[in-house]
């Protein structure tokens, strides 16, 4: 149950994507049938993803992934638009590809501001307005948070951002393929996908980037993706990321209702049959696939542990799990105390999630619990 | 990631609980940081005849805090101050490097412990 950590190729990707390897390698900028069969596949395949989100085949970006598209994102338009202004407003909850790029941004002489969230993670829109002045040049401000679900109001925040002329990007990286997304009705400039997310291959993402919008690239070679991404593209990926984006246009509101039901049994389960333990996150602002659950007086790597001996794999808002010694920004930005964070654990559910899965997961939860709990000098004696 | 010894004390450590009579206690770390355990003593003629632990944090944590009292018991209060935090990883068959420093805290513990004794004592430490 940790599909956001890395999701299975879909078999009917993975087919369309194999003639790409060797039959049909040409190189797209080549001028012959080879080249043509290849440039042909990549038109194809833009059009299916513009189509995931409303957009127009020439709006799509291929990149290498999510990472880079926040990256060309940010970078790009920070770059090509720095006459507008100097600020750049982000919630305080996005993912450290957006956070780590703005740090280096401030590097270069940006001011970077940061929105609150509320307690179950949606974004402050007053807050928002108040930062958002007449020298910001762009607000990010993700479709939805990866780690606890929550939907964030993002028509709304790009209309805060075009009241002052200020350009919109969003990472729809953990959004797309879960809940529709549109990028007219929402107004965003820029959005982000990631193409595993779509259960297509892992190295492959895109930035949809409205019509009329330049970015200065960060990748510069033979002038691929319209002059905004250079180098060859990766074909196969391509083919895969299209496929990925029309399967989840046509399969997605069923398999919404299916996972919306699996995660309300899943949370309700655990928290009926486990004392103290608490949901993070918003219960119904949330993705169809996310459950985020906080077990107090218990550190969240060794739940994991645990639980990955009884074969269910998850993820924890836990600094010891992770390559930091620090626990979850987002769950601090919601106002948990650090001990309240290392004591959480991430669901992230998936197309090939069972029911009877999440009937094991509340059957052996308790039981995991109490006995971390019985080891714990935090852990009251009302629960021993 | 682990070593299985680290796995198998995870499972099953050795030495859980709270001494209420305790001669000795010492608590190390601190739940905001992750880590956070507390050494019970028994002491007689000098010698650790019992000692327990609670442990709050990752699966290293708790296993160290296991290996610490193993090696501790029947111990002599001198022998047992030597244990060091490389004698418990070794004891493992090594720790994960980020696990060094923040989750091998309980020979500090058990260093704390038999501090306290001593203080109660009256002995300077």
């Amino acid at each position: 149950m940790d599909y956001a950590s890395g999701s299975p190729v879909d078999e009917r990707v993975l087919e369309d994507m194999k003639p790409y390897f060797s039959e049909h390698f040409g190189n797209p900028s080549s001028f012959h049938s080879y080249g043509f069969k290849a440039l042909e596949a990549i038109k194809n395949a833009r059009m299916r993803v513009g189509g995931l989100i409303e957009a127009l085949p020439e709006e799509i970006v291929f990149t290498s992934g999510a990472t880079e598209a926040n990256n060309l994102a940010l970078i790009g338009a920070a770059a090509r638009y720095k006459n507008r202004g100097s600020r750049i407003v982000i919630s305080s909850i996005e993912h450290i590809s957006i956070l780590n790029v703005c740090k280096e941004l401030s590097r270069q002489g940006f001011e970077i501001k940061y929105a609150p969230v509320d307690k179950d993670g949606i974004l402050d829109l007053d807050a928002l307005t108040e930062l958002v002045d007449d020298k910001t040049m762009l607000v990010s401000v993700m479709t939805a948070n990866g780690e606890i679900g929550t939907i964030q109001p993002i028509k709304k925040a790009a209309e805060i951002a075009h009241d002052k002329k200020a350009l919109f990007h969003t990472d729809a990286t953990v959004a797309a393929g879960k809940i529709p997304l549109d990028v007219n009705e929402s107004d965003v400039d820029l959005m982000t996908l990631s193409s595993n997310d779509l259960y297509g291959p892992k190295g492959m993402g895109a930035l949809y980037v409205r019509r009329g919008i330049r970015l200065k690239p960060i990748i510069i070679g033979g002038g691929q993706e319209g002059g905004m991404r250079s180098g060859t593209e990766n074909v196969p990926g391509i083919v895969g990321m299209g496929k990925a984006a029309e399967l989840a246009k046509v399969e997605m509101r069923s398999e919404a209702d299916r996972l919306t039901k699996l995660r309300d049994r899943l949370i309700n389960g655990v928290l009926d049959s486990v004392p103290e333990s608490y949901l993070n996150g918003h219960p119904i602002q949330r993705l169809p696939n996310n459950a985020n659950i906080r077990f107090s007086y218990i550190e969240g790597e060794s739940l994991l542990l645990s639980l990955d001996e009884l074969g269910v794999q998850l993820s924890s808002g836990s600094a010891c799990a992770a390559k930091t010694l620090e626990p979850s920004h987002v769950l601090i930005a919601l106002g948990l105390k650090h001990e309240e964070a290392h004591g959480s654990l991430v669901f992230t559910l998936g197309k090939y999630n069972t029911g009877e899965q999440i009937d094991y997961v509340i059957q052996q939860m308790p039981g995991v619990v109490k006995r971390l709990r019985a080891v714990s000098p935090l852990t009251p004696k009302e629960l021993m | 990631m682990y070593s299985e010894k680290v796995l198998e004390l995870f499972r099953n450590p050795k030495n859980v609980g709270e001494i209420p009579d305790a001669d000795g206690v010492g608590t190390v770390g601190n739940p905001v940081c992750g880590d956070m355990m507390t050494i019970y003593l028994k002491v007689e003629d000098d010698k650790i005849v019992d000692i327990k632990f609670k442990t709050f944090g990752c699966g290293a944590a708790i296993a160290t805090s296991s290996m610490t009292t193993e090696l501790a018991k029947g111990k002599t209060l001198e022998e047992a101050m030597k244990i060091t935090r490389a004698d418990v990883a070794d004891e493992l068959g090594g720790l994960p490097p980020i696990k060094m420093h923040c989750s091998n805290l309980a020979a500090d513990a058990l260093h704390e412990a038999i501090k306290d004794y001593r203080r109660k004592r009256g002995e300077k430490v």
